[in-house]
């Protein structure tokens, strides 16, 4: 474990230090790029609907009881954009991009590849992690503002249709403006973006250490994938607890 | 020796004590040989007998344990000599990219170093291609390809860095007999043309015959004898005799 750790820190370290060669491999973090937001896009928003619809379904009859359906847009609001939409994206990407990296990757390492790379001096760590990282960490905070709208929109309809609430649009809408602020969004995509580079340097680094072909490749997918989301979670505690404290 | 006498590109590889072991299985016990310049110099021995682990630790992919290798006299364990010397190797897969057109496959190292502007590339991969046979099949994809195309193809790589040295693991393997031909005669085209010294490792005893021009018996890690085609098939250690003469006999 230990040294699992070491060797994540290590690439998290050399894919940093390659930053400044992003601009030489633009063609494939755009490749990437589409293949995260082709693949997450439509179902982030249909998540983020449901979500927001099943946040105002839980809690709104209960405000309205006590008086308090005029903060029911102020709530869903503030929960989806701080908590529920950086962590449900991060792990939608953790099981549909985390698992196809691990699995591209690992393949490639299976398939010597990886050591064809090595040997026409090609770092994998530049070819192959650095775009992947780059991609992931613009796209993610994309979707979570994706999520934040459509969430917003899922639990307005809720609200809007369910006769135990019977809160119009105008009413809710007015409410989140007043509560959420842009900090709270900043909040939400500063982690987003944790999350991100969590996923990629997690999931490249199963790709990169598979050995064994398919049953390796099989094992390295689930490991990024369950890796990855148990980081999200682990980080999530830390980072909010961190951003309280700085007042984000 | 085949080889011609211009021999300014082409390097001059030592193998000193080279020792491997993987968990508690030594697969190298202490390998040494030399090879020269414009050679083509073939590694021959039964299946996991360390071959294809030593031509690995030849281009860097595998750390020895002890010994050295030395190119041009300087070890490869030294920081930067590894750069300093332009080295190709073709897998015994071919180990084309997948997601890649064969056209990108062969132009990957010019492309990715940004040796040549774009359309040079494009010229130069046809070039290659064409050398080995493979004219116009720059937008297939490697899923596409027979196995021995896929070997030409990562010939056609191997030929785009223009190395000073060549390493082919098993190049024959899995091929027919006719496509065999072809690549142990393109193996010798490609020496007289770039100059380059060859590691061959195989177990074809037909290929290291043909194109060696000295073979090297290796077993369970071991070099059993090194000698030119007919000192080996002279030699009378035991099992160089075995392995030489090992010949399928079918039923009466």
């Amino acid at each position: 474990m230990f040294r699992d750790i070491g060797q994540l820190v290590l690439l998290f370290w050399r894919t940093l230090a390659s930053l400044p060669l992003t601009w030489r491999h633009r063609q494939k973090v755009g490749e990437q790029l589409h293949e995260i937001g082709n693949a997450s896009l439509l179902m982030t928003c249909i998540l983020a609907l449901f979500i927001g619809g099943v946040l105002a379904l839980e809690v709104g009859p209960t405000m309205v009881e006590r008086g308090l359906a005029n903060f029911l847009g102020g709530i869903i609001g503030f929960s989806l954009c701080r908590e529920l939409a950086p962590v449900f994206v991060a792990v939608l990407i953790s099981g549909r991009i985390g698992s196809a990296m691990a699995a591209e990757i690992g393949s490639m390492a299976v398939y010597q590849e990886i050591d064809a790379l090595r040997t026409m001096n090609i770092n994998p760590t530049h070819y192959l992690v650095l775009p992947r990282l780059v991609a992931i960490c613009v796209a993610m905070p994309l979707l979570v503002i994706f999520a934040d709208l459509v969430g917003w929109l899922g639990g307005a309809l809720v609200c809007a249709t369910n006769p135990e609430i019977a809160l119009n649009q105008q009413a809710y809408f007015e409410n989140l403006r007043q509560m959420v602020e842009l900090q709270d969004i900043v909040h939400g995509l500063i982690k987003t973006f944790a999350f991100a580079v969590s996923i990629a340097i997690v999931s490249c680094h199963q790709g990169l250490r598979t050995i064994g072909g398919p049953r390796g490749i099989g094992r390295s997918v689930t490991k990024a994938v369950v890796n990855s989301i148990i980081l999200v979670l682990i980080l999530d505690y830390f980072l909010t607890r961190l951003l309280l404290q700085l007042d984000i | 020796m085949a080889a011609s006498d211009n021999h300014s590109q082409s390097v001059r590889v030592e193998v000193r004590g080279l020792r491997k072991s993987f968990g508690h299985q030594e697969v190298l016990h202490g390998v040494s040989f030399t090879v020269e310049r414009g050679e083509i110099f073939v590694l021959m021995g039964p299946s996991g007998s360390g071959k294809s682990v030593l031509l690995k630790h030849i281009i860097g992919l595998e750390e020895p344990d002890a010994g050295d290798i030395l190119i041009e006299g300087r070890s490869i364990r030294d920081e930067g000599v590894m750069d300093l010397f332009r080295m190709a190797m073709v897998f015994q897969s071919g180990a084309l990219l997948n997601s890649l057109t064969v056209g990108e496959n062969v132009g990957l190292y010019v492309a990715e170093h940004r040796l040549k502007p774009p359309a040079e590339i494009r010229r130069v991969v046809a070039e290659k291609l064409e050398v080995v046979g493979l004219k116009g099949t720059e937008n297939k994809i490697p899923a596409e390809l027979s196995g021995g195309m896929k070997k030409r193809v990562a010939i056609a790589r191997a030929l785009v860095i223009e190395p000073q040295l060549i390493l082919y693991d098993e190049p024959t393997s899995e091929l027919d007999p006719l496509i065999a031909i072809t690549i142990g005669q393109e193996i010798l085209n490609l020496r007289d043309r770039i100059r380059a010294t060859s590691i061959v490792v195989t177990h074809d005893r037909d290929l290291a015959f043909g194109i060696a021009d000295r073979i090297a018996l290796i077993a369970e890690g071991e070099i059993l004898l090194v000698g030119a085609p007919d000192e080996v098939r002279r030699s009378a250690h035991p099992l160089v005799q075995r392995f030489l003469n090992a010949d399928f006999k079918p039923k009466q």
